[in-house]
This record gives structure tokens, C-alpha cells and sequence, in this order.
């Protein structure tokens, strides 16, 4: 056991800090200091400004392989960007949903003519990816997706309607799960398709999410022709029928380490200690309480990414590392707004990230789902 | 950065399970329960010391092993697992700083982790702390006046230790090692409670997989499955906190005292958390002293508050917090002027 950091990871974690700090100045400074939320679409646009930035300084996806644009970082290395990342406050990622969900089944997945078209294109923000997950009638429940895509010549035929679609009005594409199998009941005869946006027959229309940015999107295919050659390679990521699987592979990133790295919380934590003395309130035993859950959640995914270095893989672990996330922002956002006092009603970073806070526990797979699976698949309680 | 223990580290703690899976079953716990003040069996202690694990910390020429509080992480969560009523921590963790006859299995019990001195009519010597003048002493039992106490879990024997100071017994009267004795106390008896926990989630999880009502096994109900997914996770949580703790102390780090309390307070809530949804998914057999379970629910309940509770702890932090926003501050302040 050595929980020092080594003198490379030290030099890495300056030299990302460094170029983060100036960056970020230099982005503020290109939206007038006036950045909007990059769920809006003038938010969206300024942001795509800084994602190209991070591109061209080799920073979109440091744990990618270079020749797909990232720089061949490892997981520590990852770890040490984020912290950095998050302590230099800097913008929103508005592609994490290709970054950290489609990027990892594509790598695992993908054949190598997807791999190198989507790959280096998410990079460089060319091309913007939303999750095309849920229906009206399947959230938590994905087995009972009933959107289908029907094969026809040279192509697929989709019909049907995917929901609360992140980011779904600013992208230009949707990886999703359609039904390539009537016949087949619940988890069988899906297939994981990438579908580009301005296909004909798709409407996309953006609504509100509970912080009031269009956020969401509800997208409605209708007889949308999607051809083959719409991705070299092939629209279908996995096998035809394979979806589900493929699928569960990108799930369990989204629910493990990857979405949500501890340095987003360690910097919450931080931040709210300084809100403390900003309302010259103590630093209470709730915010020594929620400092230590961010806390151990950093010491948990060093467990965790010593064990993925020692050639392990994260199972069934990710149900309660998400229901641990999800449930520590909340509580860190909560005793922000009870700091602030009549002020929590105003309009503010503080009162939009406690309402993004609490899409926590309902995304990604509710957190009773995860209560579920971490009963059933770690202390081996009976299903039925 | 390297956060896991290696083999040598996992042998030692499978050797240590090894043995108090033969040697320290329910009857042995039962048994601290019933037998005379000062008649503790130590059949199973002597098999511990025989493996070494009372002489881990100890250095090599006063006979010990010469290791480290991160070897002794994973063997104390055995002894938690089994729930052995001897007073590992306070001899080996604790006292061994001051007496290295530990490594031949003199048991050394103490009152630094509150004044309820377990297994003190078992001990064979006592580590004191004379609170006014700062200083800790080793006594042999038969020079102190014991009154026994009757504790909820009969097992840690516990009784108040009457006696006055001498000068002849100081082993130490510098706050700083005494203040690392505490330390390692508290690091140790939350490595007892995570295998406590861990105990209590087994026993449970068995019982609610057999155990059925309305047709079915009581664990396939949500209500069930989502207490003890809660009561996993906080142990889950718990153990690298508690596993961070031994590495500061082992290396001296400066920020040692704040990792024990974080350590000690996640694995007191943990504890707690985990015996209370362990009793409710038993229902009315966990509420019978027949079942093995309230040997370790009652064990927890103590474990838990004391070597400081869980919001003793939370304090400790959220002064250390205060005080590295302060230095923050005052740098940042620094640099802003410069």
C-alpha cells in the first residue's frame, strides 16, 4: 500500500492544472465572463467553444489512446485530471455523454471503422452525441423498450419515441436501444443503434427539466430511414439482437467511477466549507459529515482503480458507488441552501446544482434498481 | 498511488481467520459471558499469540515482527468478524508501544479508550492514564482495586479501575505519544467494527434467504433487500476510510489524527447502521438471546461509542477542516498581495 502520488503523476497534475487555470480565464474572457448553463442553447454553443479548446490542447478525453485524440493517460491520471478539473471550476462537459458512455462500448464494441470515425470526431466535438435510453413508458424498467427499427434494404427503419433525451435538442446524433425483434419479449431482440439527428422522418423537440433549462428532449421517429452508411461501419454497434448487452457494458460505466469521479464532490465539499465562512456560519458536524462522504468516496474509487490496475473488473460494485454519489450530492447541496437561508429561493449556482443534484438518484438507473442489484448480486438475496 | 494490501498483507489476516474460525465460535463469545472475573479462557489467544499476532507491531529485537498498522487492518477485522471478547486492540495495537512483553501474550488491558476497562480482572498488567498530570502508567494487575461493572454485552467483562499514580510506573508523559495511543486505538476498534459489520451482513443475509412469510422468502422483498443494500454500502464506504487510517499512522502523517476520526466515525455509524437493520431483518429471533446474533449487535453497540463515538469524531474533523480553510485562507491571502 503507498497512497502517495509519484513524482510523474505530480508533474501530470501540474501541468493540468496549469493549462486548465489559463484555459478557463481565457474561455470566461471569450463569453464576456457571462457563461450560460450548457443545457440553453446560447449556453450550449459557448460551451462547445471550450470543448473544442480542451480538444485542441489535447485534454477531451485523456484516457483515450492519441491517435483517437486523447493522450493515452491511465486511469490515475484520469482521476488526477478530474480533481483538477472540478478545483479550477471549470465549464460543464456537454459531451461527457459520448465521452464517458458511448466512448467505452465503442472502444469495447465497435468495429474498426466505427472506432475511427466516431471516435476522433466525439473528441474534437464534431460530432455530438445524446443517450437515447428511455421511452414514455420505459425508464428504469429498459426492457420493456418498445421503439423499433425495422431492417430494410441498405439501411434500418425506426418508428416510435426515446424521452428525457440530455442535451437531445443540441445534438447531432443518438446512440440508443431499439427493438430489432418483435417477436422477442423484454431484454431479447434489441439491437444498440448510433443514429445521426437530421435523418428524415426524426423530430426532435426540447422541453424543460425541473431547473427550467431545455435540458431534455423527447425525440419522435417516424418511419426515419437511417442508412447503414450513415456510420462507416455500420449503425449497429455489437451484434444485431446484441443490444442489451452491449448496453449493460455501457450502464455499468455510467453507475461506476466514470460519470461522476470523486473530484467533482471533494471540489463541492470545498466549496461549500468556503460558503460557511462566507455566511459566517462554523463548519458544522453535517458539513464534517458530507466532507467525509466525499472524502471516502475518493478513498473507495482509489480502491477501486488499484483494483481495475491489478487487472480486475468492476461488478455489481457500481449499484451502491451510485446510489453513494447520487444520494452525497444531494446532501452537500441541501446544507449549501440551508447556509444561505431565505436566500436558497434565489436563482444561483448553489440553488441549480442542488436541482440538478436531485436527478441523482432517478437517472442512470433509479436508485431503488441499484438498491435491488446490490442485494440480489452482492450479499445474494433471492430475486423473487 | 497504490491502495490495496498485498499478498503477505492478505495471508496473514487468512491465517489469523483461520484460526478464530476454529478456535473462537459463538460458544467461545458465550463463554467470556459466564465464566469468573479473572478466568477468561485464553486458548484462542494463545493460539493468536502463537501465530504472532500480538507481537505485529513490536520490533524485531524485543522479539516482535517489526510490522505496521496496515497489516494489522485486515487481522483486527478478523477478530471482529469472530467477535473474540479478548482485548486485542488495547494489547497489541495499544499497549505494545510500551511493552513488548506482548509479543508472549501478557495481556494488557487499558482505560484510554473510556473508563470501562474490558477484561480488566483478566489482564495481566494495565495501561493507565493519569488525566491531570498528563502522564500514562503500566500496573500490574494485583496493585489496582477493581470494580467490577455489569456491561450489556458480559463478554468485555469490563470494571472500573480504582488507583493513585506513582512515579515508578510512568511509561510516558509526552502528550504526543499518547495522543498516537489513542489513535491507535480508535484505528483499531473501528477495523473491529467493520468485521463486526460484516458478521451481522452474513448471518442476515443466510436468515432472510431461508426465512419465509406469505409463501416466500422474506429477503425477496424490496423493503427488505433496500436495508440491507443501505447497511452494505456503509460498511463498503467504511473500510477504505478505515484502511487510509492504518497507512497515516503507519507513515506518521501529518494528517493522521483526522483520518483516525474520519475512520472511527464511519465505522461507528457503519456499525450501528448495520445492527439495528441486522436485528429488524431477523425479527423476533434476533430479539432472543438464544440467537447468536446479539453477541455481536451488543459488541457493536459498545464498540461503536467507545475510543470515542462517532460524533466525538465528526468533531475532531470538522476542526481539522476549520483549521485547513484557515491556512487556506491565510496563504491564499499571501499570494493575493504579492
Amino acid at each position: 500500500m503507498d497512497l502517495r502520488w509519484t513524482p510523474e503523476q505530480d508533474d501530470f497534475r501540474h501541468e493540468a492544472r496549469n493549462w486548465l487555470v489559463e484555459h478557463r480565464d481565457q474561455w470566461l474572457q471569450s463569453c464576456d465572463h457571462r457563461p450560460e448553463s450548457g443545457d440553453t442553447k446560447t449556453g450550449f454553443a459557448q460551451h462547445l467553444e471550450w470543448e473544442r479548446m480542451l480538444h485542441q490542447g489535447g485534454w477531451a478525453a485523456v484516457s483515450w489512446p492519441s491517435r483517437y485524440g486523447g493522450r493515452d493517460a491511465s486511469l490515475w491520471e484520469w482521476l488526477i485530471f478530474e480533481e483538477e478539473y472540478y478545483r479550477a471550476e471549470c465549464p460543464q462537459r456537454v459531451t461527457q455523454n459520448g465521452i464517458f458512455l458511448l466512448a467505452p462500448t465503442v472502444f469495447e464494441f465497435g468495429n474498426d471503422a466505427q472506432r475511427d470515425h466516431v471516435l476522433p470526431r466525439l473528441a474534437a466535438a464534431d460530432d455530438l452525441w445524446c443517450q437515447g435510453w428511455s421511452e414514455p413508458n420505459a425508464g428504469s424498467d429498459l426492457a420493456s423498450l418498445t421503439c423499433r427499427a425495422e431492417r430494410v434494404d441498405d439501411g434500418w427503419l425506426l418508428n416510435g419515441q426515446k424521452t428525457w433525451t440530455t442535451r437531445g435538442a443540441f445534438c447531432t446524433h443518438l446512440f440508443g436501444l431499439f427493438r430489432t425483434d418483435p417477436e422477442q419479449q423484454r431484454h431479447r431482440g434489441l439491437s444498440y443503434l448510433m443514429v445521426p439527428l437530421d435523418a428524415d422522418g426524426v423530430t426532435v423537440r426540447g422541453f424543460g427539466r425541473l431547473d427550467g433549462d431545455e435540458g431534455f428532449a423527447e425525440v419522435f421517429f417516424d418511419d426515419a430511414f437511417v442508412p447503414d452508411t450513415a456510420i462507416p461501419g455500420g449503425v449497429v454497434l455489437g451484434g444485431v439482437d446484441d443490444g442489451w448487452a452491449v448496453a449493460m457494458a455501457t450502464t455499468g460505466s455510467e453507475r461506476g467511477l466514470t460519470l461522476r469521479s470523486p473530484g467533482r464532490f471533494t471540489a463541492a465539499v470545498n466549496r461549500l466549507v468556503d460558503l460557511a465562512s462566507e455566511t459566517d456560519h462554523a463548519v458544522t458536524d453535517d458539513i464534517a459529515d458530507v466532507w467525509m462522504r466525499a472524502e471516502a468516496y475518493q478513498l473507495f474509487t482509489l480502491q477501486t482503480v488499484t483494483q481495475l490496475a491489478n487487472g480486475a473488473s468492476i461488478g455489481a460494485e457500481s449499484s451502491i458507488n451510485k446510489i453513494w454519489w447520487s444520494e452525497l450530492d444531494i446532501g452537500i447541496h441541501e446544507l449549501a441552501l440551508d447556509l444561505l437561508g431565505p436566500d436558497a429561493e434565489l436563482e444561483h449556482a448553489w440553488s441549480k446544482a442542488f436541482q440538478f443534484a436531485l436527478s441523482g438518484p432517478i437517472y442512470a438507473g433509479t436508485n431503488e434498481i441499484q438498491r435491488n442489484i446490490a442485494a440480489e448480486r452482492l450479499l445474494g438475496l433471492p430475486r423473487k | 498511488m497504490h491502495f490495496s494490501f498485498d499478498d503477505d498483507h492478505h495471508a496473514f489476516a487468512d491465517a489469523t481467520r483461520a484460526v478464530l474460525s476454529e478456535q473462537c465460535g459463538p460458544d467461545v463469545v458465550r463463554a467470556a459471558w459466564e465464566a469468573p472475573a479473572g478466568q477468561l479462557d485464553r486458548a484462542v489467544w494463545d493460539q493468536l499469540v502463537g501465530l504472532g499476532v500480538n507481537a505485529l507491531l513490536v520490533d524485531e529485537q524485543h522479539g516482535g515482527l517489526g510490522l505496521d498498522e496496515v497489516w494489522a487492518a485486515l487481522v483486527l477485522e478478523q477478530t471482529g468478524r469472530a467477535a473474540l471478547p479478548h482485548p486485542l486492540v488495547e494489547s497489541a495495537i495499544v499497549a505494545a508501544a510500551f511493552d513488548p512483553s506482548v509479543v508472549d501474550g501478557t495481556l494488557i488491558s487499558t482505560d484510554l479508550g473510556g473508563p470501562n476497562v474490558p477484561c480488566a480482572a483478566d489482564a495481566d498488567r494495565l495501561l493507565l492514564l493519569d488525566e491531570r498530570a498528563g502522564a500514562l502508567h503500566l500496573v500490574d494487575r494485583e496493585s489496582v482495586e477493581l470494580v467490577p461493572d455489569t456491561a450489556v454485552d458480559r463478554s468485555r467483562r469490563i470494571a472500573t479501575v480504582v488507583w493513585s499514580p506513582s512515579p515508578d510506573s510512568i511509561v510516558t508523559d509526552d502528550a504526543a505519544e499518547i495522543a498516537l495511543a489513542r489513535d491507535r486505538g480508535a484505528f483499531g476498534t473501528a477495523a473491529v467494527l467493520l468485521g463486526l459489520a460484516d458478521s451481522m451482513l452474513a448471518m442476515t443475509a443466510d436468515y432472510v434467504r431461508e426465512r419465509r412469510q406469505f409463501g416466500v422468502p422474506v429477503g425477496s422483498f424490496q423493503a427488505v433487500k433496500h436495508q440491507l443494500a443501505d447497511a452494505l454500502m456503509q460498511v463498503s464506504f467504511a473500510r477504505p476510510a478505515v484502511h487510509r487510517a492504518a497507512w497515516s499512522i503507519a507513515r506518521g502523517e501529518p494528517t493522521r489524527r483526522r483520518d483516525v476520526s474520519m475512520a472511527k466515525a464511519l465505522a461507528s455509524d457503519a456499525g450501528v447502521t448495520v445492527a439495528r437493520t441486522a436485528l429488524q431483518c431477523h425479527g423476533a429471533i434476533g430479539y432472543t438471546v438464544e440467537h447468536d446474533l446479539h453477541l455481536f449487535l451488543k459488541r457493536t453497540f459498545a464498540l461503536s461509542r467507545c475510543w470515542g463515538s462517532a460524533a466525538d469524531h465528526r468533531r475532531v474533523v470538522a476542526a481539522a477542516i476549520t483549521r485547513e480553510r484557515d491556512r487556506d485562507r491565510d496563504r491564499h491571502g499571501a499570494t493575493t498581495t504579492v
